[in-house]
């Protein structure tokens, strides 16, 4: 398993330089010159810009500008931002959690309803249930994102009120910021009340950026499922004398699970690196509105470091999720 | 009593091409201690049968019977959680391809050891010791450091050591093995029957060997039936089946045997088991008989008496009167 992990993560050194080139590239080939953006409509005098030009750097050749970014990486600074002047790392760092929070729950709501209903529904392929699960899940994949946001908004807080309609807390409670996390955060505090609100206000956005990889999810498990199932193996486990629940819970769905779980690390992927349109809509102070702000500012160093930071994560679940391919399936394990 | 006694089976599938009747009024008897073989090509309906019996028939599947009955306990009316407590207990069954017959996210020794968690009241540390006793038991070498392989980590014939293991953990009264052997190479096939004779004595067990090899029924059976497009034709002792066979394809699948051939050609029967849509409406066998005549093609085929070895033909082989009167 040792030999395992280190093989995989041997592959993270080529993915890591990658990553930080196109990092690089990718904001410096977008047109827009930071400098003209930063001075405003206002503008700046050819000197000035000349010495802004130096001050950044670009007036050097573009693979010395690299190799300063590079070297920086690798100590660990990834450079101030052009905006707030803060390092991109406390800011990064500042936000990521409210991401990382909204997609954990955002996840968890995903596989929980995914996987057993992709099971039932491959259980009962062709009756009642099945189409009206597959027909519902192909909704959930087609809707835009925004218009659903909307629609629940309406209903739960608008209608029924049941639920804010934006932020991470109600603004009655304060307290120190020591995880990140408001869920713990909150708990920690000890303040009567904060922990249920944080949860009030994860519920809506949660839904929302769990619909499409629910959907995702409970498709893919019903097709693995659907393989499996008429596995030589499963006829064994029926011949046995097993209840249906075994059969399908633990023989089937273990080695139908792989396909599940890659199509869950791609999820979680997408949900990191930018649940934009769901932080927009909600306020949802996470590094997706963030990283968009950046680039329209062309802020050169957020763009970069964040994409980098990102895929770092992004990197990171795919690294969980082959050590998961390696733990549910023996055959991947000890070839 | 019989151990096992079915009279008129019929299962049908739900096709998208309306009703296939995969077995036709099969009657199957099994005694205590008792060795059958039931042969005959694919598509005969030889293991939808038993799978019938095991209730493993997917949903498509409509099965009838006249009776059902094991061990006195008629299998028709029970539910399919009654069910769960005699399959993998009292009947148990090994299947053809043992590689893939076993799950390759679970150990071996999880698969044993959970068939004896689910049917007998065992501790942890006595359900490990059966396993390793069920594993010595059918020659496994190293018994105790095998619990922990998996099915991919395991040859043919070592695999279906294990299936044999896990058919026989909970002392099954009744084994099924649905062509057992052939999926392995023909030395392994000797030992895997060898083995599954060895056991039937010691343990007393019916055994219901399904098969399309004529070799292994020579070998290993008491009793043989014949079956043809999901219909018996013949049922005999194994001996004067050999010698003295009624039923003409029973005699053309015995001369089909390389053993026997005395041309330099191997004999076939020409044609292909009837499918849904070419049923004939007499004999089924009528189309590729070569003694088939009009009333074969046109009228069902009577049951013979037992000393015709209950065959299915209007001019049964052997047949002391009509024969000549043909």
């Amino acid at each position: 398993m040792l030999r395992y992990l280190l093989s995989k993560l041997w592959t993270f050194v080529p993915t890591f330089i990658g990553v930080t080139i196109i990092s690089f590239a990718f904001i410096r080939v977008l047109p827009g010159d930071p400098i003209i953006v930063m001075a405003g409509e206002r503008g700046v005098t050819p000197e000035r810009y000349q010495e802004l030009m130096h001050q950044f750097g670009f007036d050097q050749p573009i693979h010395v500008q690299f190799w300063n970014y590079l070297t920086g990486v690798l100590q660990g600074d990834l450079g101030t931002s052009y905006v707030t002047k803060k390092p991109v790392w406390d800011e990064f760092f500042a936000l990521f959690p409210a991401t990382l929070e909204l997609s954990i729950c955002a996840i968890i709501i995903a596989i929980a309803l995914g996987i057993p209903a992709g099971v039932i529904a491959a259980v009962n392929r062709g009756k009642f249930f099945d189409r009206a699960l597959m027909s519902t899940a192909l909704i959930g994949y087609s809707m835009p994102i925004f218009w659903w946001a909307l629609l629940l908004i309406i209903v739960f807080s608008g209608n029924l009120g049941w639920t804010p309609v934006s932020g991470r807390i109600s603004l009655m409670f304060f307290f120190d910021n020591v995880t990140g996390f408001m869920l713990i955060d909150s708990l920690l505090s000890g303040q009567k009340g904060a922990f249920a609100s944080a949860v009030h206000h994860l519920v809506l956005p949660s839904i929302v950026l769990a619909t499409i990889p629910l959907a995702v999810i409970a498709r893919q498990t019903r097709s693995a499922m659907l393989e499996v199932l008429s596995e030589d193996y499963i006829r064994t486990a029926r011949a046995k004398g097993l209840s249906p629940l075994r059969v399908n819970g633990l023989h089937a769905l273990r080695n139908a699970m792989i396909p599940v779980i890659t199509v869950i690390g791609l999820s979680v992927g997408t949900l990191l690196a930018g649940a934009i349109l769901t932080e927009t809509i909600f306020s949802w102070p996470g590094i997706g509105k963030w990283m968009v702000d950046s680039i329209f500012r062309r802020d050169y160093p957020v763009v970069q470091g964040g994409l980098l930071l990102v895929a770092v994560a992004v990197m990171l679940v795919n690294l969980v999720v082959d050590l998961l391919y390696g733990l549910i399936n023996p055959k991947i394990r000890k070839r | 009593m019989s151990l096992l006694r079915i009279r008129n089976l019929s299962v049908d599938f739900a096709t998208a091409g309306g009703a296939f009747r995969a077995v036709d009024g099969v009657d199957i008897t099994v005694d205590e201690g008792d060795v059958l073989a039931i042969v005959g090509e694919s598509g005969s309906g030889k293991s939808v049968s038993m799978l019938a019996m095991m209730g493993l028939l997917p949903w498509t599947a409509t099965i009838t019977a006249d009776e059902m009955s094991f061990d006195g306990r008629d299998l028709r009316d029970l539910t399919a959680k009654q069910r769960r407590k005699v399959i993998g207990r009292d009947m148990s069954m090994i299947f053809q391809e043992p590689m893939s017959s076993l799950n390759p996210c679970f150990t071996v020794g999880f698969q044993i050891k959970e068939a004896l968690k689910q049917h007998l009241d065992l501790s942890k540390a006595q359900r490990h010791q059966r396993a390793i006793e069920l594993l010595d038991l059918v020659g496994i070498p190293d018994p105790e450091r095998r619990l922990n392989a998996f099915s991919f980590q395991l040859s043919g014939g070592m695999s279906q050591r294990v299936m044999i293991a896990m058919a026989l953990a909970c002392k099954p009264r009744l084994l099924i093995a649905d062509e057992p052997t052939t999926a392995l190479d023909v030395t392994i096939q000797a030992q895997i029957l060898d083995l599954l004779t060895d056991l039937q004595k010691e343990t007393g067990m019916g055994l219901i060997l399904i098969t399309h090899d004529m070799g292994v029924v020579a070998e290993t059976a008491q009793r043989v039936q014949v079956q043809y497009a999901g219909q018996k034709v013949e049922e005999q002792p194994v001996q004067t089946l050999f010698t003295e066979p009624h039923h003409p394809y029973t005699t053309a699948l015995l001369a089909a045997l390389p053993e026997r051939a005395t041309t330099k050609r191997l004999p076939t029967i020409p044609g292909v088991v009837p499918g849904q849509f070419d049923r004939p409406a007499g004999c089924l066998f009528s189309p590729r008989c070569q003694y088939a005549d009009d009333t074969c093609r046109g009228v069902k085929p009577p049951v013979q008496g037992p000393e015709l070895g209950l065959a299915r033909c209007h001019y049964p082989l052997g047949a002391p009167v009509k024969e000549t009167a043909r």
